[in-house]
């Protein structure tokens, strides 16, 4: 059987989604996070790039893609603490400060993968999916969905965690309110910076996990500007699921398939042309935009730097 | 009492000194709070009391000065510190998110630790609101919740958190008599038990009832004091004269006249309301079948606890809510399918009681906000270009003319004391030569003197043929501008009576239900 209900085609469309799509998932996790306190991340784009990099030369290094995975949330880190510093701490204007993230983590990465691995392109450690007894069973979607390397489930794990921390912890209120009222938080007894801090900085750990993802599960290596916009996409789901983080695993598949279009049409030999499939996320973004965007929930103090006295 | 001043001081505030651009907000300030003690704070709008008691809640920094607790000298570098140290503190603008519930409002900042003890907190919760008598329900969220009743919600809080020091900035101004009361039981309690209350207001018989020590403030420094010994030993009558005197200086005349006139009898009708319905989540509606109907130069006043639908009738009235059914009629026309806009155009305004949120955008300067509701309109603006220099000056006149605190024109409106931003609002909506005006509690935060300046200059209006409704939960208040008064308890308005003396007992009962007209 050919054409779009083939079991090729559906099965590559299912696998591949997943794979494009968990990146989405902790990357807009991490900004979900931010912007509940109250941070606009707009150098998601770069903590993931910056990941990405980090994540390959460390499973290069330590021939482990978990190695890998660490070694490229923490580089996401680190490039967080940049935002920490001047946004959180030194109020400097949170949107600058993003695009700058962006756009130099951007040249970094590329400089450097340029001196030292441009004549190799050497390739990270294969890894091995984990097949999930009985569900990856299930025909046709089964495997698609239920047999992927372990950090593609821990993606879905960490949603729910993080879900459960907003919702039912003293941090998670405390997140929620960085983001309401700031005020509000430190007369309580908060403190906005230090919640904000920390929030920012898982941020960047999952947007550095996102991207290392990319490149240790998906494509194998690194090529400079691997993530290719996703950091951006991931900012626009963030906002779309209205502080609610759980639809991310829907949503993040669901664009992760519409990226991954292309090669399941290629591998099921349908002919369409390639710059109509490549639209499609983005196309996608904005009918959902028109959809449901007017509804989106942004907190109040969003992308406001907070100072006690300025009242 | 006397046992009480023998005890180490609860607070000692040292020669405390803030100033902000333009300001002193603080000057030289020595203040000792004593356990089992109730010390009033008073003053006039912008005198520096938030300023004074957010540096002992953690809020500002003082430029200047020294804290001790307990003896003991300190430094409060956040607001945690003070809570860490027992100081409980309700502060004069509502400090709650929004977003959240009443009760994870109550945790927030507790617990800081993984799993919430909300149980706990709910059992916590309602022992407190006994001892209140309000009822909160801990599951609503706070944006839902009228003014006075988040102001409750804080009042718990601060109870909840102040086991040593008990803050309190004019916690009574968006309660009615009847829950100022309570809360007046409930502090006296406490401060036998120990501890030490600071209360603001710029209610003085509040203050003199409720405080066993007065201090006064004026542009930053202490101007006066009086003792326990003296509150106890003189006439009522003396030291409210003596009191008033220290706040406003020498030339106070802050007593209440009776401003209300007659009505035309021969005034034709302007503005009726019709059956206005408004369905709500809750067991009643939000507004159930609300009519009256207003002459020209009339000022109906409407009483009530907080919360019972006075902020969504006067929503409505001024095109912000949608009303699914009734009508409104000005001048024989219907505006109730007229925007917002077009309803000031026809001279609707309404005067909101929120004045952080709906009532003035905090980062522009007064001048912007003076003419936010004229964008477009000459002389402030022609062939589409903002005049700044019109605009300072009309600024100018308005804050001269309004007696309002502030360094200049240009500074933003949210550096003001609470008073003098409400006296902005006031000043814009006076200045537009509006036809109806709707008022929600337009004197709360005022000091005396503002007070009376503002209900005479809407008894003035009401003369020059403006129709007013006016909102306020402070009956002496409508008994001496209104001419005719309404109850409205659960969404429901009584039928409007003429204004006489004695009059509030009977008002008090409708406002609580207990007797229907
Ligand atoms: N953050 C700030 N920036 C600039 N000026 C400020 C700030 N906070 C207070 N001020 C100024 O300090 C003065 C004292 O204000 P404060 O709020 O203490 O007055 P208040 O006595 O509480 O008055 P009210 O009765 O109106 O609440 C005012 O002139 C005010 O404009
Ligand atoms: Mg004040």
């Amino acid at each position: 059987m050919n054409g779009l209900f083939s079991e090729v085609f559906i099965s590559s469309l299912v696998s591949g989604g997943v794979i494009a799509g968990i990146p989405l998932i902790y990357a807009g996790l991490g900004e979900a996070i931010s912007e509940r306190a109250g941070v606009l991340n707009v150098g998601l784009e770069g903590m993931m790039l910056g990941g990405a990099y980090g994540g390959f030369v460390g499973a290069l290094h330590f021939h482990s893609t978990w190695f890998g995975l660490l070694s490229g949330g923490l580089t996401g880190m680190i490039i967080s603490l940049f935002m920490v510093v001047l946004c959180v701490r030194l109020n400097s204007n949170q949107i600058v400060v993003g695009i700058a993230i962006t756009l130099g983590a951007e040249g970094v990465t590329a400089l450097l993968h340029g001196a030292i691995y441009a004549d190799t392109y050497p390739r990270v450690p294969v890894v091995h999916p984990y097949a999930i007894p009985f569900l990856s069973n299930i025909p046709i979607i089964g495997p698609g969905f239920f047999n992927h390397h372990i950090s593609a489930y821990l993606a879905v794990v960490v949603v729910f965690f993080v879900s459960w921390v907003l919702k039912s912890t003293g941090i998670g209120l405390s997140i929620k309110a960085a983001g309401d009222q700031p005020h509000a938080l430190e007369a309580a007894g908060g403190g906005v910076h230090r919640i904000r801090t920390i929030s920012v900085l898982s941020t960047g750990l999952l947007a550095g996990l996102g991207g290392s993802f990319i490149v240790l599960v998906g494509a194998g290596l690194f090529v400079p500007f691997i993530t290719n916009g996703k950091g951006f996409l991931a900012i626009v789901l963030a906002m779309l699921v209205r502080g609610r983080v759980r639809w991310l695993i829907v949503a993040g598949v669901l664009f992760g398939m519409s990226l991954s279009l292309t090669t399941a049409l290629q591998l099921a030999g349908i002919d369409v042309p390639i710059d109509l499939v490549l639209m499609l996320p983005f196309v996608l973004i904005i009918v959902v935009l028109f959809a449901f965007g007017r509804r989106s929930y942004l907190p109040a103090a969003l992308a406001l730097p907070y100072d006690r006295e300025q009242r | 009492m006397v046992l009480a001043n023998e005890l180490t001081p609860s607070v000692e505030l040292i020669g405390i000194t803030k100033t902000y651009p333009g300001v002193v907000a603080n000057s030289d300030i020595h203040l000792t709070l004593r356990p089992g003690e109730v010390h009033s704070l008073l003053g006039e709008n912008g005198a520096g009391k938030s300023t004074l008691i957010g540096i002992l809640s953690g809020m500002v920094q003082p430029d200047a000065g020294e804290i001790r607790i307990k003896g003991e000298t300190v430094r409060i570098n956040s607001p945690r510190d003070a809570l860490e140290r027992g100081i409980g503190t309700v502060y004069q603008h509502s400090l709650l998110v929004p977003t959240l519930t009443v009760l994870d409002n109550l945790l927030l900042g507790v617990d800081q630790g993984w799993k919430l003890g909300r149980d706990a907190a709910k059992a916590r919760l309602q022992e407190v609101s006994t001892l209140l008598d309000v009822e909160i329900d801990p599951s609503s969220v706070v944006g839902d919740l009228a003014l006075g009743q988040r102001q409750q919600v804080e009042i718990v809080r601060a109870l909840w958190r102040g086991e040593g020091v008990l803050i309190l900035d004019e916690p009574t101004s968006m309660l009615t008599p009847q829950g100022a009361e309570k809360l007046v039981q409930v502090v006296r309690r406490l401060v036998s038990n120990g501890l030490a209350v600071v209360f603001i207001t710029h209610k003085l018989n509040e203050a003199l009832d409720l405080g066993d020590r007065v201090t006064v403030l004026r542009r930053g420094k202490i101007v006066g004091e009086v003792t326990p010994a003296e509150l106890q030993n003189r006439s009522r009558a003396q030291i409210t004269d003596e009191v008033l005197k220290m706040i406003f200086g020498e030339k106070s005349d802050a007593s209440y006249a009776a401003f209300a006139s007659q009505v035309s009898e021969t005034a034709d009708e302007t503005f009726r309301v019709d059956h206005l319905s408004v369905e709500g989540s809750g067991p009643h509606p939000v507004l159930d079948n609300v009519s009256f109907t207003l002459k020209r130069g009339e000022i109906l006043g409407i009483a009530g606890i907080d919360g019972n639908g006075q902020k969504e009738l006067a929503e409505v009235l001024a095109g912000q809510r949608h009303a699914d059914s009734g009508e409104i009629i000005l001048d024989d026309q219907s505006i109730q399918n007229l925007s917002i806009a077009a309803r000031q155009a026809k001279g609707i305004r309404y005067v909101t009681d929120d004045r952080h949120g709906e009532g003035t955008v905090g980062p522009l300067s007064i001048a912007l906000n003076i003419v936010l509701k004229r964008v477009g309109e000459v002389p402030f603006w022609r062939w589409s270009l903002v005049r700044h220099s019109s605009i300072r000056e009309f600024a100018r006149k308005l804050i001269h003319d309004h007696d309002v605190r502030a360094p200049h024109e240009e500074v933003a409106i949210s550096t003001l004391s609470g008073g003098n931003m409400q006296k902005v609002i006031l000043a814009r909506e006076l200045a537009l030569e509006p036809r109806v005006v709707v008022y929600n509690k337009p004197t709360y935060g005022l000091d005396a003197r503002t007070t009376s300046l503002v209900l005479a200059s809407i008894a003035d209006q009401a003369k020059a043929g403006v129709t007013t409704v006016f909102i306020s939960t402070e009956l002496s208040e409508i008994v001496s501008i209104c001419h005719r008064v309404a109850v409205m308890y659960r969404g429901k308005l009584s039928e409007p009576i003429m204004v006489r003396s004695g009059i509030e007992l009977k008002l008090g009962a409708l406002m609580t239900g207990s007797t229907t007209l």
